[in-house]
């Protein structure tokens, strides 16, 4: 199902506030996670990550109390810690960057509804599977005997998830049957685009062709699976001999039914999973416990205003981590380019070139990627705290705009002003503090806070590199409760009470200084 | 400029002249370090400049506590008043205490006619008032070579008259004072000699009196 592309995934369900205090601890000292059931003890933690933005039925926050996971692979999690006598703590990580963490050491089991695939075993320790699912073509209704396979879809739009099984399908489809892939980021929006119109078919897994269909009226699925996956834990390479143990108490929980209770809780039990059960037990089906477990009951229903409530918590603290992480930043980035745009305008050849280098390089390159490399890219040189990156990489690449404020700033100071210092026997540097500076720094002042209040607005791509700020939270929010409106309203209001003050506030020095 | 040579004693005052483009400005600015000169030398008061960039550090510094300029364009520091752009050189370079450098300021913009505009700041001072601004924030530094680029450009005829008597006062306490105009009255009722210039020489010279009947 889904994986990686360079954007998270919209997949995670919501947190609330203890859930975001306790992951900001986390953050600040990322071999730490929080306990998933309380109570740790004395025992020792399973730390797991999973992306509670990919919702029911994988990981989500509880409706009931948004400070507790829940979802299958919450529970499956909580029988491998278990089976290993520790507790389960959960450690929220975007999805796309699941891979990348678990190989970083963030947590030692990486569980959210993770595709098996060949790539991964490359790279990492991979359990064996534990849930089979058949990849599943969602088409309009009045489609339905129309678009039946991905032959009856020649030179139509057809959507799906970034870097999944689904994915791979749809390109090598590209070729065979002409048909245009669309990848989405989140497994929302491929279904409401089906319904728009905007695409002819989705192709997904089934846990995520059920919920498209039951969340949006006018959709079927064909009956007709084209391709059969599984779902599997990672680990880092060098776990094998954990991973090792955690494959057998999965078989064990096969052979004795755990694993179908899980499965039945969430309505996702079907043949399949006997089957794969089976073979993976060594064909010997009559190890299979027969259990039957109801479905559990629709989770209690809650109006979107009760919703909001129970998220508003979260949001604050969400925006709080957006105006420490954005405040830092920004008094890094100014510190910087000021020394940056000093040594371009005052220093030695050599040290100007390398200045313009880092600013054009920094300039020259999107952010994320930046944030990316600052936080995986170096991971094994030095291993730094989700945090302390994002406030670099925002920090460092706004130092280089900052910069360019400044030194143009300083250059429009004019020329006489300075020869006139220079003959009143002022030194170089005391006009620099005493005359150039500060008019330089009344020029820079508009563009300074129009860059602030990008970098409030830029600080939400630090998401990716698992930090939890305002507009992630939002996006947990809006995919936890299945519409946009009343979190993107929110979100937009928290957005413009920090930014609109600070652009009163820049007008009214400005005024001042004019009236000067 | 090729060619040039002239000297000037303590307590002379020497006017450069000439039509726009003959290299008035340059001789001053070339004289107060400000622009480099390919070749020769300018000896201000022990200090030698030659050819081979501008004096910087400790150098520079030296030559401006032995010269000031007063430019043809004010140059006052746009983000302080005029009381404050003649104080800052008194404190921060010549480290007077802060009421001893506001009193010597408030002196020199009296005696220059802008004491009421102490708290103006430079765009709302006339073109004279900013003149007589920045020839008090110059001459605040009692250097004992002053350089003035048109420094009549925007006075009226009662002031032009003034600034000649204090420059005449200046010189007779043993100032060397170098001026660029366009103005003969202004030369004529000044300066102790007339230095022509055209196309960067000079072309004639002598006291502006008349009484060799060819300087002007």
């Amino acid at each position: 199902m889904r994986t990686p592309s360079l954007q998270v995934l919209g997949r995670r369900s919501g947190l609330a506030s203890r859930l975001m205090l306790m992951t900001w601890v986390c953050w600040l000292a990322p071999t730490h996670a929080f306990a998933q059931g309380g109570g740790a003890g004395s025992l020792q933690e399973l730390r797991w990550g999973g992306d509670a933005e990919g919702g029911a039925p994988f990981v989500e926050a509880d409706p009931n109390d948004p400070s507790r996971v829940v979802g299958f692979d919450v529970e499956v999690a909580r029988l491998l810690a278990e089976g290993l006598g520790r507790v389960p703590r959960f450690v929220q990580t975007g999805f796309t960057t699941l891979d990348a963490a678990v190989v970083r050491g963030d947590f030692d089991l990486a569980l959210s509804g993770i595709e098996d695939g060949p790539a991964r075993h490359a790279r990492l320790s991979v359990t064996i599977p534990y849930y089979e699912f058949r990849e599943i073509l969602t088409v309009r209704e009045r489609d339905r005997a129309r678009f039946r396979g991905l032959a009856d879809l020649r030179g139509r739009r057809v959507a799906t998830l970034g870097a999944t099984l689904a994915a791979d399908m749809l390109t090598e489809a590209q070729s065979r049957y002409d048909i245009m892939p669309v990848l989405y980021e989140d497994d929302v929006h491929p279904y409401s685009d089906l319904l728009l119109g905007r695409v002819d078919a989705v192709l997904l897994d089934q846990v995520l062709a059920e919920r498209g269909v039951r969340r949006n009226a006018g959709l079927i699925n064909q009956d007709e699976p084209l391709a059969v996956g599984h779902y599997v834990g990672l680990l880092a390479q060098e776990q094998a001999p954990l991973r090792d143990r955690m494959n057998e108490i999965l078989l064990a929980a096969m052979g004795d039914g755990r694993l179908e209770i899980i499965f039945r809780r969430w309505s996702l039990w079907n043949d399949d999973q006997p089957r794969l059960y089976a073979r993976l037990l060594g064909g010997r089906a009559d190890n299979i416990a027969t259990v039957s477990v109801s479905p559990l009951g629709s989770p209690e229903t809650l109006s979107n205003w009760a919703l909001t409530v129970r998220y508003f918590p979260s949001l604050l603290s969400a925006a709080l981590i957006t105006i420490v992480l954005s405040c830092l930043s920004m008094a890094l980035a100014v510190v910087m380019g000021i020394l940056i745009a000093s040594g371009r305008v005052y220093a030695a050849a050599p040290l100007r070139i390398a200045l313009t280098v880092y600013v054009e390089v920094v300039r020259g390159t999107p952010l994320l990627l930046q944030l990316f490399v600052l936080y995986f890219g170096l991971a094994a040189v030095v291993s730094l705290p989700a945090l302390v990156a994002a406030l670099l990489g925002l920090g460092l690449n706004y130092a280089a705009y900052e910069s360019e404020i400044y030194r143009s700033a300083l250059e429009a100071v004019p020329r006489g002003e300075l020869d006139a210092a220079r003959t009143l026997g002022f030194s170089e540097r005391q006009i620099l503090f005493l005359v150039r500076g500060p008019q330089a720094f009344r020029l820079a002042l508009a563009p300074m806070t129009n860059d602030f209040v990008a970098l409030l607005k830029d600080s939400s791509l630090v998401s990716v590199i698992t930090v939890v700020e305002l507009t992630k939270q939002t996006s947990i929010f809006a995919a936890n409760i299945g519409s946009w409106l009343l979190p993107g309203i929110l979100c937009a209001g928290m957005y413009l009470a920090l930014s609109l003050p600070l652009a009163r506030l820049a007008r009214r020095i400005e005024r001042g200084w004019r009236r000067e | 400029m090729t060619g040039l040579t002239f000297s000037a004693d303590r307590g002379i005052l020497v006017a450069l002249m000439g039509p726009s483009g003959s290299g008035k400005t340059t001789v001053l600015r070339a004289m107060a370090g400000l622009e480099p000169i390919d070749a020769g030398t300018i000896e201000i008061d022990g200090i030698v400049l030659t050819h081979g960039g501008l004096p910087r550090g400790a150098r520079r510094r030296e030559l401006h506590r032995r010269v000031g300029m007063v430019f043809q364009f004010h140059h006052l520091f746009a983000h302080m008043d005029a009381l404050r752009n003649v104080t800052l050189a008194l404190v921060h370079v010549l480290h007077q205490a802060q009421s001893e450098a506001e009193s010597r300021a408030r002196q020199l913009l009296n005696a220059l006619g802008v004491g009421a505009r102490a708290h103006a700041f430079p765009h709302e001072l006339s073109g004279g008032e900013a003149q007589r601004v920045a020839i008090a924030r110059a001459l605040a530094m009692e250097p004992p070579l002053l350089l003035m680029d048109e420094p009549t450009a925007s006075l009226d005829p009662a002031r032009r008259s003034e600034l000649a008597a204090t420059l005449r006062a200046l010189a007779s306490q043993g100032r060397t004072i170098v001026i660029a105009t366009h103005d003969t009255d202004f030369a004529r009722a000044c300066a102790d000699r007339v230095l022509v210039l055209d196309g960067g020489r000079i072309v004639r010279e002598g006291p502006p009196d008349g009484s060799t009947g060819k300087v002007f």
